[in-house]
């Protein structure tokens, strides 16, 4: 008999409608959406911060971070509203994408419960943890 | 470093569904470049080969195109940065001729994305952004676009129509252009009924998906000289710079940092300023790309691209004549194969062997040439 497998951590592949990406050093990033946060990581030698969040420290070098909350309110600086997906996103149409500014970070992601024609330039909105009909899991911007 | 030259140009037809394979696509551009030179195979000192990869089942093209175009034992190697693979390849070749290292090097260009379906193509361009990041909320490139988009007309008031006559000007050279994939005039009313792709760009706002492959010749000016090139066109500038590939990292939604970087070096480079250009091929993937561009390469200020566009200055009339090739949006866009398509429209116009395309007598040409969503710029400038 030979050693037990070792299970591989692909918390990653929950992320979003389709996820490109399994093992990733910033797993922990989904168990943190299962408990309904979104948080990006802060380094602890140099005090950078980082969204998405990153494992590791251009700045410094160091690989030392700590995770923070996504809190309150950002500006919507920009966003689209998809008509056609790529393949695998096609039940989601229509749907939008954005950019929201948090000051120290800027945020990628989806719109959650805004219609689509109410979406402007400049909306202040905050971010939520949110599941997808298909059982994954992503976030998106809500009014604030 | 002495002197560096484009010796020779080519281009295949770009086309919806090309009947051969990548081999014999490259081969079209490589004859018509190496009849353009009056080069031989031994002229070649290593080539670069330039694609966006995934399109196409072949594993390392560069040994298998060297091979077909009778170019081995010479060096040759593949250069990617998505749609600007080619620019960026004749960056590479610059650099081996400046060096020293070599006294001439062709960049292939080429793709072929009618191997995979439309809707497998979006997903193979979307991957081109951040994929863990971005790509699970189900990105595509015209949707990355239309977040520049939108972010422009927030900040500078312009509306669909500014960026249909764009359309309009691109349709109106597509139509001289016997390489163009769509060769049909467009009206500007014909772009404001279209479907909306992703808000807000509609579907004449958005270039095609083509099959197609460029070839450009560099060699020293001495090998040029012993080649007896009667009409060599250098290379004034080069600039290039990279940007965070996902939107988070940016900091400007209006125009590409990227594109704003590379035209200031390759301006200090060439010691001019976006004056003294006096022909332009921009990167129009999109229209609001062309409408970015204009102000990212300094041809208008901040705000100001819709002025030329509405005045018609980027007609081939016009102060600053861009795309009269029909540019990426009648042309087609076949990734790996457009900046040398690109920078084979400037150097016939340099030369004033443009034909029906020709604007009046230019001795400075530029090529803006951007790969992903503002991920890769790249700017060339070229002189007679
Ligand atoms: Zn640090």
């Amino acid at each position: 008999m030979g050693k037990p497998k070792k299970e591989k951590d692909v918390r990653f592949s929950k992320f979003g409608t389709v996820s490109f990406t399994a093992t990733t050093k910033v797993n922990d990033f989904i168990d943190y959406l299962e408990k309904g946060e979104v948080r990006g990581t802060k380094c602890k030698s140099c005090g950078k911060v980082f969204f998405p969040p990153r494992a590791d420290c251009y700045s410094c070098l160091s690989s030392d971070m700590e995770w923070f909350k996504v809190e309150g309110a950002g500006k919507l600086i920009t966003f689209s509203i998809l008509r056609y997906a790529p393949i695998g996103f096609g039940d989601d149409l229509p749907y939008a994408i954005a950019v929201v500014d948090y000051g120290d970070y800027k945020v990628f992601g989806r719109i959650g419960d805004i219609d689509l024609d109410q979406v402007q330039c400049g909306m202040e909105v905050v971010v939520r943890a949110n599941e997808l009909p298909n059982g994954q899991l992503n976030y998106v911007f809500d009014k604030a | 470093m002495g002197k560096v030259a484009i010796i020779g140009v080519g281009q295949s037809a770009f086309s919806r569904a090309y009947p051969g394979s990548i081999r014999e696509l490259a081969f079209e551009a490589f004859r018509e470049a190496m009849v353009d030179a009056g080069a031989e195979t031994g002229d070649i000192g290593a080539t670069v080969v330039c694609s966006a990869p995934e399109y196409d089942k072949q594993r390392s093209p560069a040994g298998v195109l060297a091979e077909y175009l009778g170019l081995t034992p010479q060096p040759t190697f593949y250069a990617e940065t998505l749609c600007s693979s080619s620019s960026t390849g004749l960056k590479l070749a610059y650099s081996l001729v400046a060096s020293g290292l070599h006294d001439s090097v062709m960049v292939i260009g080429f793709q072929k994305m009618s191997e995979i379906s439309s809707a497998e193509s979006q997903e193979r361009m979307g991957r081109g952004a951040d994929i863990q990041w971005e790509s699970p909320f189900g990105t595509m490139m015209p949707a990355y676009y239309a977040m520049y988009a939108q972010g422009y007309m927030d900040s500078y008031g312009i509306t669909s129509e500014d960026l249909a006559l764009i359309r309009v000007k691109a349709a109106t050279y597509g139509q001289i252009n016997e390489k163009a994939v769509y060769r049909k005039g467009v009206e500007l009313q014909q772009c404001l009924d279209a479907d909306p792709v992703a808000n807000p760009l509609k579907v004449f706002d958005c270039c095609a998906n083509a099959d197609g492959a460029s070839c450009v010749i560099v060699a020293s000016e001495a090998k040029a000289k012993a080649m007896g090139i009667a009409k060599p066109v250098w290379i004034l500038g080069l600039g290039a710079a990279s940007a965070p590939v996902n939107l988070a990292g940016r900091d400007l939604f209006n125009g590409l940092r990227v594109a704003q970087m590379a035209a200031a070096e390759a301006y200090q480079m060439a010691g001019i300023s976006a004056q003294d250009v006096d022909v332009a091929e921009v990167h129009d993937c999109f229209t609001i790309a062309e409408m970015m561009a204009y102000e990212n390469l300094g041809f208008a200020e901040p705000g100001g691209g819709k002025e030329l566009i509405r005045s018609k200055e980027t007609y081939k009339e016009g102060s600053i004549p861009v795309n009269v090739d029909g540019g990426l949006l009648s042309k087609g866009h076949p990734i790996g194969a457009t900046g040398g398509s690109q920078i084979r429209t400037i150097v016939l116009q340099l030369r004033g062997e443009a034909g029906e395309m020709q604007v009046k007598d230019p001795q400075i040409g530029l090529v803006h040439n951007i790969g992903g969503v503002g991920l890769y710029g790249n700017v060339s400038i070229l002189g007679r």
